[in-house]
C-alpha cells in the first residue's frame, strides 16, 4: 500500500500549505459551523462557501479530479442516510439541506486534510492544552497505522496464496485469525516501541 | 453507523459533544490513574490495529459487506477505559484523515461507538462472564455482548438523528437497527472467532482482563454509568417511551403530555401512527426484540460449544 493514501498531498506546497495550520483548522471548524447552522433560506451563503471552497482548492493545487473522486467515494453515506428523511412529508427539503451541508462540509475537511500535515494539526492540539498522552496516542496510531495496514496486506497476501478458494467456507476463520495475529503483532510491536523510547529518554 | 456533517442540529451537537468530551475525560483520567506509560504505545498500536481492521470486509446479507467495529474486542482485550480512548483515537483519525464521519458529528460518533459501544458492552460481557466462566463463557459472553453494543449503538444513532428532526424515528429505526442487527452477528462472530484464535496461540493476552477492581474504578464506572444514562435520556427515551403507544396515552390521561409539548417539531412519536405496516403495534415489535434477542444469545452458546465442543473451563487454568 502507499503510505499515503489517506492524505496524499498534506506535504506538497502552495500558498495554501504554508498558511498556518491553527489559522486553518479554526478556519475550516468556523466554516462547517456556519454550514451546519445557516438556515437554508439564505441560499447565496452556500453557493459563497462553494465558490471559496473552489477558490481555496484552486490556490492549493490538490487535484481536482482527486478532491471530486474521494467526494464521490464518501457520498453513498450520506445519500444512504439521507434517503431515510424523504419518507417524511416535506422530507425533500430536509434531503436538500443534508445533501449541500454534508457536501460543503466534506469538501472542507478533504482540503483541510490535503494541505496540512496530521502532525502540525496535533501540535495545534498540544497548544490547545489537549489531554498529552491522548496527542501521544494519536501520533503512534497515525505513525504505525501504515504499518500494520502493510502488515495486514502481506498476511492477506501469505494467506490468499496458500488457498485455493474465493468463496472459502472457512473464510470468517480465516479473518479472525488473521485479526487476532495483527493483534499480537501490534501488542509486541508496542512492547519494543515502549522500550525504544524509554532507550531514547522518554518520560 | 459514522454520522456525517449536516445530519445533527445544534442541540444535538451540543448534547453529544459535552457527553463525550466528559467521557475521554474520564477514560484519560482513569488510564492515568491506573497504568503506567508502558501502556501509551500498547494503546496507539491498538488504535492502528481497530483501524486496519476494520479494513477487513466481511459479507452481510443482501451483498452488502459490514466490518468489525473491534469496541467490545479492545475493551476485553484492554479493559473499558482503554477501549473509550483506542476507539475515540480511531475515529478522530477517521474524521480528520477519511473524512468518514464529521467534524461536528464526531462528538455523537465518539459518544455511540467509542462510549456507548464499549462500556455497555464490556458491562454485558463482564456480567455473563461472572455467571458463566472459563473459555467457553469468553466466547458466548463475547458474542452476546458485541451484538448488543452493535444494536445499541445504532439505537443511540438513530435516536439522534430523529432528535435532529433529520429522519422520522420509527422508520429509522426499524432501518439502522435491522441492518446492525445483521451486522451485529458479524461483529459477534468475529470478536468471538478473534478471542479463540487468541486463547490457542496467546492464552496469557485472554488473562490480563481478570485484574479488575483496582482502586478508583468504581468512582470511574458511576461517572461511566451516569453519561450512558444521560445519553440515554436525552437521545433514546423521548422516543423510545412512545414505543408501547400506551405511555403516551399514560401521559394524556394524567393530563401531562410531555414529550409531545417538548418536541412539537419532530413527528417522531407520531410517525408511528403513518406507517402502520412497520409499526405494527408495540406489542409485536417488543416481541421481535426479545426474539431476537433470545436468538443471538442461543447462537452465541451454539458458537461456543463449536468452538470448544469439550468444555472449555480447565483449558482456562492452565499456566
Amino acid at each position: 500500500m502507499h503510505h499515503d493514501f489517506l492524505d496524499r498531498y498534506s506535504r506538497s506546497d502552495s500558498p495554501m500549505h504554508r498558511l498556518s495550520a491553527g489559522a486553518k483548522m479554526s478556519g475550516a471548524l468556523l466554516l462547517i459551523g456556519a454550514i451546519i447552522t445557516v438556515p437554508l433560506r439564505f441560499g447565496w451563503f452556500f453557493l459563497l462557501a462553494f465558490g471559496g471552497l473552489i477558490t481555496a482548492a484552486r490556490v492549493s493545487r490538490v487535484p481536482a479530479r482527486f478532491l471530486v473522486r474521494r467526494l464521490l467515494f464518501l457520498e453513498p453515506f450520506v445519500a444512504g442516510v439521507a434517503v431515510l428523511s424523504l419518507l417524511r412529508e416535506g422530507g425533500w427539503i430536509v434531503f436538500a439541506g443534508i445533501v449541500v451541508r454534508s457536501t460543503l462540509s466534506l469538501a472542507t475537511i478533504l482540503l483541510l486534510t490535503n494541505t496540512t500535515s496530521f502532525s502540525t494539526m496535533l501540535e495545534v492540539l498540544r497548544k490547545l492544552r489537549i489531554s498529552p498522552t491522548f496527542i501521544t496516542i494519536l501520533a503512534l496510531m497515525y505513525r504505525y497505522l501504515f504499518v500494520l495496514v502493510d502488515e495486514m496486506e502481506r498476511m492477506q497476501r501469505a494467506r490468499m496464496s496458500r488457498s485455493f478458494t474465493k468463496g472459502d467456507r472457512r473464510l470468517w476463520r480465516l479473518l479472525s485469525t488473521t485479526i487476532g495475529e495483527l493483534f499480537v503483532r501490534s501488542s509486541e510491536r508496542a512492547e519494543r516501541i515502549y522500550a525504544a523510547m524509554c532507550a531514547r529518554g522518554w518520560q | 453507523m459514522h454520522i456525517p456533517d449536516g445530519f445533527l442540529d445544534t442541540k444535538t451537537v451540543i448534547a453529544t459533544s459535552a457527553l463525550s468530551v466528559a467521557g475521554v475525560a474520564v477514560a484519560l483520567r482513569h488510564f492515568k490513574a491506573e497504568d503506567q506509560p508502558r501502556k501509551i504505545p500498547l494503546l496507539g498500536l491498538t488504535a492502528a490495529f481497530v483501524f486496519a481492521s476494520q479494513m477487513l470486509n466481511f459479507p452481510v446479507a443482501g451483498g452488502t459487506s459490514g466490518h468489525l467495529i473491534g469496541a467490545v474486542l479492545t475493551a476485553i482485550l484492554l479493559g473499558p477505559s482503554a477501549a473509550v480512548i483506542v476507539i475515540t483515537s480511531v475515529l478522530v483519525v477517521q474524521c480528520f484523515l477519511f473524512a468518514d464521519g464529521g467534524v461536528s458529528a464526531l462528538g455523537a460518533n465518539v459518544f455511540n461507538m467509542a462510549l456507548v459501544a464499549p462500556l455497555v458492552g464490556y458491562a454485558i460481557y463482564a456480567a455473563m462472564h461472572k455467571v458463566y466462566s472459563g473459555i467457553r463463557g469468553t466466547i458466548v459472553a463475547a458474542s452476546f455482548a458485541s451484538w448488543c453494543s452493535a444494536v445499541i449503538a445504532s439505537v443511540c444513532c438513530t435516536g439522534e438523528l430523529a432528535l435532529s428532526g433529520t429522519v422520522p424515528w420509527s422508520t429509522a429505526f426499524v432501518a439502522m437497527t435491522g441492518v446492525h442487527a445483521l451486522i451485529g452477528i458479524g461483529e459477534g462472530l468475529i470478536t468471538a472467532l478473534v478471542l479463540a484464535a487468541l486463547h490457542a496461540t496467546r492464552p496469557e493476552l485472554l488473562r490480563a482482563e481478570d485484574e479488575s477492581g483496582r482502586p478508583g474504578d468504581a468512582k470511574t464506572f458511576v461517572l461511566y454509568g451516569l453519561l450512558v444514562v444521560i445519553g440515554l435520556l436525552l437521545f433514546v427515551v423521548p422516543f423510545a417511551s412512545p414505543l408501547p403507544d400506551g405511555l403516551e396515552r399514560v401521559a394524556k390521561d394524567l393530563g401531562f403530555d410531555y414529550t409531545a409539548a417538548k418536541h412539537p417539531a419532530l413527528p417522531a412519536p407520531f410517525g408511528a401512527y403513518r406507517f402502520p405496516g412497520i409499526a405494527g403495534g408495540a406489542a409485536s415489535a417488543v416481541v421481535s426484540g426479545i426474539v431476537g434477542v433470545v436468538a443471538v444469545f442461543a447462537l452465541s452458546v451454539g458458537l461456543s460449544f463449536v468452538l470448544f465442543p469439550r468444555g472449555g473451563k480447565t483449558v482456562q487454568q492452565k499456566p
